[in-house]
């Protein structure tokens, strides 16, 4: 319960300093609405390719938004030596992690919703498939990105060159996650297959991933 | 029964590859004194701190806090403060306060505003801190680790960039805690600011603990 | 240890011009690949030392975890096996990529395909070469902390990947030409399987023997430095006083 309460106590604080700030969610919705646009040029998107590729863009546009957001969330608990004072807090840090990961999974989830019609327009795309597995694939997926990210940033935080470290660590281990997703949303919108499997695979790849991070993540904080 | 010594370092060293930033320091901080330690950059002063702090963990040699051993979990009795505010800069005192009560579940904790009004910071102030003077700032820094209500508190340059109405303020709120039997280690390179508090002086070179002597409070 | 390696080194010669000749000149010719099939003797051994190298890597990266506070010089040592170890499987794994593509052109006809063994190979490598990368880029005791917990995610990974492209492949019906050389080895072929396993398995624990030995030189010379100054300039403080 107190677990919970903690939890919630640093959510409400990384919420606030993103409100006040607004650093991460403006980076991030703009740098993935360039990559939508980048895009549609490289790839002609006509309907019948566009809802083969549509999936892809999308994961692979919010992937790197949520890479420059990343970097954001963990300088901010550098700045003025905050990180200190959190070590030295009796909750445990696990409670930290969860709620950092919330709260980017929120802001994720955000910019989502505003990408989500720009793309549909961009692109002219409506689902072959069922398309209520969306609001399946969209939140484990976005789950996978942020968890992963979430716990690089903060692996990544006390090394040189981290933002660059953070995407060159965080890419190799998501593959399979991006991959899942992608799949997932290219079956979803062109009903050719079932994306069952993806989507589960993805769930799995959240359980196994948020578990193994809350368990390591009193150890990457406390490195030395 | 509490002990004698608050903190007791036995042979502590840190190397950093082969750069040893603390070396063989073996020294006890009795209860309840005030000891300010001396020395020039890079004499190991900050590493000391974070090592009593738990922060950084000592190569070799053993640290005892609060008669437990580092690795054990007395942290909360600790407030540890550095010439970085260790506060978001985007949120007010009271806010930053707040939230640093909230993830001290289950210990007695200082109502935020009344440890704001001991360093004499307006509860009601709505600025972030980032808009803050540095004396101020510091201050601020102050009441955070006041919340807890610390039987330790390492103090690592609180002085510095300080204005000197807000180092009275801070030395009076230091001067109440020692009275109630709360240890003090501090470090500074204005040892003029410290005399009403000083018990004790430690001088710090190279890493080791080079002499002793006596503070004018006692 | 020196003197073992002085055997080890001559065996291992030894051992690897043994499997070169039974590669090369005894095994027969395949029927349908030529001599080009041959190259499978030292990819498929490459593949499994590599295997063989991230598992160890990983071993010894929780034993670091497990270790670093109670033991650290034990610990340090585990840190040591666990890069040796991990920069070996990159060795090895690169070679399976780039052997792989030269068999696969002629056989198959194209360099490569995003066939599910092809495709987790590709991934493994990458993820300990963003291993190696963090190592790097973070310096300290701090270094081996973040490395071995990196080394824990990418192994973990190692079967969602593998499951995850094999579905990938399943899923699309794409022109894999399916198989591969390992189905169905001819009897007249295994001998040249084992004695290139052989010689390259004792190949790659010279090298991890000298890596390991290198790295722990560097590891004790940094502590011994750092001991060295300890002493020399608390004695130096005491004169000057």
């Amino acid at each position: 319960m107190s677990y919970a309460r903690i939890v919630w106590a640093h959510l409400c604080k990384d919420l606030r300093l993103e409100w006040r700030s607004k650093d991460a969610i403006n980076g991030m919705l703009f740098f993935s609405l360039l990559v939508v646009v980048l895009f549609s040029f490289a790839f002609d998107p006509t309907t019948a390719v566009s809802r083969q590729i549509a999936g892809g863009i999308l994961w692979v546009a919010l992937l790197f938004a949520t890479v420059t957001a990343l970097n954001q969330t963990w300088t901010r608990e550098l700045r003025n030596s905050v990180l200190d004072a959190q070590r030295m807090a009796p909750a445990a840090p696990s409670a930290l992690f969860l709620a950092k990961v919330l709260a980017n999974f929120f802001f994720v989830t955000a910019v989502q919703v505003i990408l989500a019609p720009v793309f549909i327009i961009f692109y002219n795309l409506h689902a072959l498939g069922q398309g209520w597995l969306l609001w399946i694939v969209l939140p484990l997926g976005t789950l996978a990105l942020v968890i992963n990210g979430t716990f690089f940033g903060a692996l990544s935080l006390r090394t040189r060159n981290r933002e660059l470290l953070l995407p060159l660590i965080l890419f190799p281990i998501s593959i399979p996650a991006v991959l899942a997703m992608v799949e997932a949303t290219t079956a979803i919108l062109t009903g050719e297959y079932d994306p069952g499997l993806w989507i589960r695979l993805l769930a799995g790849y959240d359980v196994i991933f948020t578990t193994i991070s809350l368990l390591l993540f009193a150890t990457v904080l406390h490195a030395e | 029964m509490p002990t004698k010594n608050t903190v007791e370092l036995e042979s502590v060293s840190k190397l950093y590859g082969s750069f040893a930033a603390l070396r063989k320091v073996t020294a006890q901080f009795p209860v309840g004194q005030c000891c300010v330690i001396l020395g020039e950059n890079g004499a190991g002063k900050s590493t000391l701190l974070r090592v009593i702090a738990g922060l950084l963990h000592p190569t070799l040699g053993s640290v005892r806090v609060l008669d437990a051993p580092a690795s054990q979990n007395v942290r909360e009795r600790i407030g540890y403060l550095s010439h970085a505010s260790m506060l978001y800069d985007e949120l007010s005192a009271l806010e930053n306060l707040r939230y640093f009560s909230a993830l001290n579940a289950g210990t007695e904790m200082m109502p935020a505003a009344e440890a704001l009004r001991l360093v004499g910071l307006k509860a009601e102030l709505e600025r972030p801190v980032g808009q803050y003077s540095q004396g101020m700032r510091q201050r601020a820094a102050l009441a955070r680790v006041l919340l807890a209500q610390p039987d330790l508190l390492l103090l690592d340059e609180p002085f510095s960039n300080v204005d000197a109405a807000s180092v009275e303020q801070m030395q009076r709120v230091l001067l109440t805690l020692r009275s109630r039997g709360c240890t003090i280690l501090l470090t500074t390179h204005q040892p003029e600011l410290t005399r009403p508090l000083a018990d004790r002086y430690c001088h710090m070179r190279q890493g080791a603990i080079a002499s002793w002597s006596e503070g004018s409070a006692a | 240890m020196k003197r073992l390696l002085w055997i080890a080194v001559p065996v291992t010669l030894a051992l690897l011009v043994q499997g070169f000749r039974e590669a090369i000149f005894v095994a027969p010719t395949e029927a349908t690949m030529g001599n080009i099939q041959r190259i499978f003797y030292y990819h498929v051994t490459s593949a499994w030392m590599a295997f063989l190298m991230f598992f160890l890597s990983f071993c010894a990266s929780v034993a670091y975890l497990m270790f670093r506070r109670s033991q650290p010089f034990r610990a340090e040592a585990a840190d040591a096996f666990a890069l040796a170890t991990a920069e070996l499987g990159v060795v090895f794994c690169s070679v399976v990529l780039i052997s792989g593509p030269l068999w696969a052109r002629p056989v198959w006809g194209i360099w490569w395909t995003w066939d599910e063994r092809l495709t987790s190979t590709l991934m493994l490598w990458l993820i300990y070469v963003s291993y190696l990368l963090l190592r790097r880029f973070s310096a300290g005791a701090q270094s081996y902390t973040l490395a071995a917990v990196l080394s824990v995610f990418g192994f973990l990974d190692v079967p969602i990947v593998y499951m995850s492209t094999r579905w990938w492949r399943t899923q699309h019906p794409a022109p894999v030409i399916g198989g591969g050389p390992n189905s169905g080895l001819d009897p007249s072929m295994w001998p040249a399987v084992w004695w290139n396993l052989a010689a390259w398995f004792a190949w790659g624990m010279v090298l991890l023997t000298l890596r390991y030995q290198l790295e722990r030189k560097r590891q004790r010379e940094a502590q011994e430095a750092a001991l060295h100054a300890l002493e020399s300039d608390l004695a130096l403080g005491s004169q000057e006083r």
